[in-house]
């Protein structure tokens, strides 16, 4: 061994007296959630300073979406917030709509809704169950993952996939949903409110859990919005925004829900603000289930959709192979127009908004993604400067950060 | 003679112990799984059985791992610290009536020295490794034993002064056979902080912060690998059994019960030690975790005035009852 080794134990020792040390938490590290590096200046166990670094994941989402065709590129977003792919699918091909002047038929927004709704609750559980996990809860981990499991196995069913769906498409959906799908979403929905009770009861006004969420990591409404925070994370801090509310895109005019608000801008306020919207997509389930109108499920002006290894012809609408990777908008032939536009969307973690500058040539000139992730995890020092590393970690959770997202 | 037969005694003590703590960890997996809707260990024997036998025949093979940086001698030395320590409190526990192998007279003061030795094992663990964590999880470690070593041991005062020793047999017979005997009855504040300090001396949710997974990754544990690490998970099992046996022994009667069973005298000390270790694994599957200030804040500012109260309170009513 030619490496010196060195013998000494240098480790600096805190003692109150302002002495300090760094500490760099991740990229591999059990409560990042990924692959998130945070470099800590420590005295003893507070957080003097905190500086969170992201870019271990970043695949360059916006400038591969240059290359491609507006269709291609749908399955760029299942690979932002794999935690809920569908609704970044979703969120997609209605910016890629509002761009091409696409009407969608009503049966497909409802399908739409529903989906979303069902990846809004699969990423609820999932941030629920590390939160927990997180802050020592360890069975609420495994109480969620088990309704978790029915969401995703009806998922399968629905498109073939669990993590990365590809299913909504620009003009609608690709598959229609069965008779199967319908009862076992329809009995789920049914029995989650007694679910959400049983993880309650667990967590809920357990002491322990109150110590270490109530009054920790605290945002005024300003703040917040200063951060630019949206989702469970600003109602959390009392501001009333929810884009499936102000700005309704598919079926969320026609359905009767409440946006949860809390005023307390601490960690168990966004808790309650998130348990609270698990019962709301509940019930939007439920209304579309029975407002489900028969119909087409794509609409008559979707792009045709052509396979180049198969000469010309031309892919049925509503047809399971459009998401086999070979197939292309047919770009010279259509009419693009000139322009760019942002339009967003209320994904589980907060607003995913999709920028696009077309310059008609039918790929994006430009795609920017304003993806949530990214802009919660600069308000991580805000929340833990100050506050120990215990904090850290349950802040870390409260933001619900994923990190495919946030790097791109 | 007399000390070869001892030498038996203490080697078939080892062999049963070993067998427990891996059968231990068998019975903490299955009861938590069957808490969290699974099943735990299924796959090595007729519902896993033989899967605390693969374990260990796993980490004994593993590769060890020595850090760089680490201070070698002291970084081999902390586990062994600590199963020593933790195996040498079992010599004064008695199991039944005469099965003990060393009925000395300050048997529960032995138990305590023991305890704190163990703590050095997890502190030059956490230090000897040189890694930031290890050091967060060897710092914690310290500020939770000396702050909850004084409220157990505070707890037990009141123990002593109603049995007038700390001969653990003599405390047992103290007690008597009967159920009103025990002392969980005039001694309830003391067990109930006796309870909560054992959690914390043990490392056990809640109080598990010197290992808090999600915070330090393994706390003082981080750096270890292999058969050390298997060490320090024995360590922390003995560590549990002793201190359930300190708790059935001065709060529950010891080896008494409702019947006896002649085949197997310590039936019942053994029953009430899993009665012990099923709340272990029960509050380890239910609870969040606590800060490390708050935890500290019940140590202080809780649990030791109580003990404390708990004293003159027995004093009071030894002095007047007599």
């Amino acid at each position: 061994m030619t490496r010196p080794i060195t013998k000494t134990v240098n480790v600096p020792v805190a003692d109150g007296d302002g002495e300090r040390y760094t500490l760099k938490m991740g990229p591999q590290h059990p409560a990042t959630h990924g692959v998130l590096r945070v470099d800590l200046e420590l005295d003893g166990e507070t957080i003097i300073k905190c500086s969170p670094h992201v870019g271990y994941l970043h695949r360059g989402f916006d400038k591969i979406a240059e290359n491609r065709t507006y269709a291609q590129s749908l399955i760029l977003t299942d690979r932002l917030d794999y935690i809920a792919a569908m609704a970044n699918n979703v969120g997609y091909c209605v910016a890629v709509e509002k761009l091409l002047g696409i009407s969608v038929p009503l049966r497909a927004k409802y399908i739409r809704t529903i989906v979303c709704e069902m990846s809004r609750i699969a990423s609820h559980l999932l941030w629920l169950a590390t939160h927990a996990l997180d802050i020592g809860a360890m069975t609420v981990f495994l109480y969620c993952f088990r309704e978790r499991e029915v969401l995703l196995d009806l998922f399968e069913e629905l498109c073939g996939a669990r993590l990365t769906f590809s299913y909504p498409r620009i003009g609608g959906v690709r598959q229609d949903v069965t008779k199967n799908f319908v009862d076992v979403l329809q009995r789920f929905v049914a029995d989650f409110p007694m679910h959400i009770e049983e993880y309650e009861t667990l967590i809920d006004t357990n002491r322990i859990w109150l110590k270490r969420t109530v009054g920790i990591g605290v945002l005024s409404a300003s703040e917040a919005l200063e951060l630019g925070l949206t989702g469970a994370c600003l109602r959390g801090s009392g501001v009333d925004y929810d884009i499936r509310k102000h700005r309704p895109y598919d079926a969320y005019d026609l359905v009767d829900f409440e946006v949860p608000i809390s005023d307390d801008g601490d960690i168990y306020a966004r808790y309650r603000c998130r348990m609270e919207e698990l019962h709301q997509s509940g019930r939007i389930i439920q209304q579309c289930i029975d407002q489900l109108p028969p119909g087409s499920i794509i609409s008559e002006d979707a792009p045709d959709l052509v396979m180049p290894l198969h000469g010309q012809r031309k892919v049925e609408a509503g047809s399971s192979s459009y998401g086999t990777g070979l197939i292309r908008l047919l770009e010279e032939k259509e009419h693009f127009p000139v322009g760019d536009i942002y339009v967003s969307t209320e994904v589980p973690k907060g607003e995913l908004g999709f920028y696009f500058i077309s310059d008609g040539s039918g790929r994006p000139y430009r795609m920017h993604m304003r993806s949530p992730s990214f802009i919660h995890i600069s308000a991580l020092p805000a929340l833990a400067e100050g506050s120990m590393i215990a904090d850290l970690i349950a802040n870390i959770g409260t933001l619900d950060v994923v990190l495919g997202e946030c790097d791109r | 003679m007399h000390v070869l037969i001892i030498l038996i005694e203490i080697l078939v003590l080892f062999a049963v112990i070993m067998l427990h703590v891996a059968y231990a960890t068998y019975f903490e997996r299955k009861i938590i799984g069957h808490m969290q809707v699974r099943m735990g260990p299924m796959r090595i024997g007729w519902h896993g059985l033989l899967q605390p036998i693969a374990d260990g025949i796993k980490s004994f093979f593993k590769e060890d791992i020595v850090p760089e940086q680490a201070d070698v001698v002291t970084f081999r030395a902390a586990p062994i610290i600590c199963l020593t320590a933790m195996l040498t409190s079992l010599a004064v526990l008695p199991f039944a009536k005469g099965w003990v192998l060393a009925n000395i007279n300050i048997g529960l003061l032995f138990l305590f020295a023991m305890s704190s030795l163990s703590s050095y094992g997890v502190i030059l663990a956490g230090w000897a490794s040189n890694s930031k964590y290890t050091f967060l999880g060897g710092l914690r470690s310290m500020a939770q034993v000396i702050s909850y070593e004084v409220a157990m041991g505070l707890s037990l005062v009141g123990v002593m002064m109603l049995s007038g020793t700390l001969n653990l047999t003599k405390i047992v017979e103290v007690q008597g056979g009967s159920f009103g005997g025990m002392y969980i009855f005039p001694q309830i504040i003391a067990f109930f902080v006796f309870f909560i300090a054992m959690l914390a001396e043990t490392n056990r949710v809640p109080f598990d912060l010197p290992e808090a997974e999600t915070e330090l990754v393994s706390g003082y544990a981080t750096e270890y690998s292999g058969m050390r690490y298997a060490i320090f998970f024995m360590a922390e099992y003995i560590g549990m059994m002793v201190m359930a046996s300190i708790g059935t022994i001065c709060f529950l009667g010891g080896w008494n019960g409702p019947f006896e069973v002649t085949i197997f005298p310590p039936f019942w000390f053994v029953v009430k030690v899993y009665a012990f270790m099923f709340v272990f694994i029960w509050i380890r599957a239910t609870l969040p975790r606590y800060r490390y200030d708050q935890l500290m804040t019940i140590g202080w500012k809780l649990l030791i005035p109580l003990a404390l109260g708990n004293i003159v309170l027995t004093g009071f009513i030894k002095a007047f009852t007599g």
